[in-house]
């Protein structure tokens, strides 16, 4: 695979690659939870660049939407619900320091080895010229049944998690006999309702 | 059939230097135009750029304890994202880079202007300021998911996310004309990730300007410009999406784009600057009560007539 690339591509993936691992590792080195955060963006955000790297845009841009809008989400939730409200205390990321050193110790090793041992298999065919198409095809194509059922399944339990989540229900808002003509609501939506 | 972008026609650095001065360009046009809304013709053209002459030389504040690095880094994303979303826009036809995936290319470099107007009010360490970009981000989850269905709406009736490709489909007819919500849901979206005009409550005056309050000199400069070219670009995207870009009579192809981008541009700063400021917490009700299913419909629309082969 690496021989089909050019020496450009190569460089990129390598330095990419570099700044992503310098970046994960600054996630637990920095003391604020803001730095924290866009480190890790940093981190996914070079991954995305090896994407591009390698031809594979529809792959690379998603990564960066999906990571961006998770990060900036996490951004709000994380530092919001901190101890310290605005984050601007000194923290820290790591948390049982030498349990988690073991694990992740143990998972490189093992991913390593994986790397290393398993025989690749070699692609025989040439380039697809739309590799976004081959990839909808891969992921859809006879699999169409098992993405709907786990599609449906992520959706159930994000319902289910709202629901045991949410401190306020429909008898808080609508009153014991759910017949209240406006909902009661701290804040009001924006809605005439 | 993957046409010839910009970089392959004039040569890398030429063509990025091309979409870095359209970009600067459209910038300065959008904020001529926001001064002749606001304050009338005199001088609406010198105005932004004697404004940007003087924050380039004005000396920068700074705060007690600033986390610097993110707020540099903030400041100088704003106008880079803002440019290279405009590597996907055609301009003359062609766009500086055509991938697979131009309209996620597009909507990625919003999301990461989302992140870093969030940087420009976290870093400084100044509460209005921070107030400020916690509600951009509150105001952003109101209009992402009717951004995103808007922006595949175009590339379902195309059948391409490559923008060249949504240009060529509309040669017969433009696609505003079947999917109107999605034009302006698209443009007012722009308007937001810009916090501008109705949607400018993230720098609204009663939390003193909020991210923006503690810029000053080149900072204050590079999130303005970014701004204003993010809009400017919109605005070309917008024409080039749904109001056929390059295509029309008599006139080359290149200047009805332009004629296009430039009433996007009158328009949406003409009917914004006329619009009072949303509150934040009124919007999002809105945009998943109202604009995800009106989004959702309209994508059911242009799906059932792309399989009639309308689009064809």
């Amino acid at each position: 695979m690496l021989t089909e690339l050019s020496g450009w591509a190569i460089a990129a993936v390598a330095a990419l690659g570099v700044l992503s691992v310098a970046a994960g590792v600054a996630v637990f080195v920095v003391d604020s939870m803001a730095r924290a955060t866009f480190a890790l963006l940093a981190s996914f955000l070079a991954v995305a660049g090896i994407l591009l790297a390698l031809d594979l845009v529809y792959l690379a841009v998603v990564t960066a939407l999906m990571m961006t809008i998770e990060m900036a989400i996490m951004a709000v939730f994380m530092i919001m619900f901190m101890m310290n409200p605005a984050g601007l205390m000194p923290m820290t990321m790591v948390h049982n320091a030498k349990g988690s050193a073991v694990t992740g110790a143990g998972a490189f090793v093992v991913l390593v080895a994986g790397i290393w041992t398993i025989d690749w298999p070699t692609r025989n065919t040439s380039r697809p010229a739309d590799s976004t198409r081959q990839l909808g095809e891969a992921i859809m194509g006879s699999h169409m049944l098992v993405m709907l059922v786990i599609g449906i399944g992520l959706f159930a339990t994000i319902l289910a998690g709202t629901v045991l989540a949410t401190a306020r229900g429909r008898y808080d808002r609508l009153g014991p006999g759910l017949d209240a003509q406006r909902p009661d609501d701290p804040v009001a939506g924006g809605l005439p309702r | 059939m993957p046409e010839q972008t910009l970089a392959e026609v004039w040569g890398l650095v030429p063509a990025v230097l091309g979409i870095v001065a359209v970009g600067l360009v459209l910038g300065v046009v959008v904020a001529a135009v926001d001064r002749v809304v606001v304050l009338g013709a005199s001088r609406a053209a010198v105005e932004p750029i004697r404004f940007g002459a003087r924050l380039l030389v004005e000396q920068r504040r700074t705060m007690l304890a600033p986390d610097r690095l993110l707020w540099r880094i903030g400041c100088v994303a704003v106008p880079t994202l803002a440019l290279l979303s405009l590597a996907v826009v055609p301009v003359g036809g062609r766009t500086l880079w055509s991938t697979s995936a131009d309209l996620v290319w597009f909507n990625a470099m919003e999301a990461l202007l989302w992140a870093a107007v969030w940087l420009v009010g976290w870093g400084p360490n100044a509460v209005h300021a921070l107030t400020g970009g916690y509600r951009f981000l509150a105001q952003g989850l109101a209009y992402e998911l009717p951004l995103m269905f808007a922006l595949i709406t175009a590339g379902l009736a195309a059948g391409s996310l490559r923008t060249t490709d949504i240009l060529a489909t509309q040669e017969n007819l433009w696609f505003v004309v079947t999917m109107p919500v999605a034009f302006v849901v698209f443009v007012a979206s722009a308007a937001a990730f810009a916090f501008w005009g109705p949607f400018a409550a993230p720098a609204g005056p009663d939390i003193a300007g909020g991210v923006a309050s503690e810029l000053s000199g080149v900072d204050r400069l590079l999130v303005e410009a970014g701004r204003a070219v993010f809009l400017g670009a919109s605005a070309a995207m917008a024409a080039a999406l749904f109001l056929g870009g390059d295509s029309g009579p008599w006139l080359p192809g290149p200047l009805w784009h332009l004629l296009k981008t430039l009433a996007v541009v009158a328009a949406l700063v003409w009917v914004g600057r006329r619009m009072p400021v949303l509150r934040p917490d009124r919007t999002v009700e809105v945009g998943w009560m109202v604009l995800v299913p009106l989004t959702l419909l309209q994508a059911l629309v242009v799906a059932v007539l792309v399989l009639n082969g309308f689009y064809a």
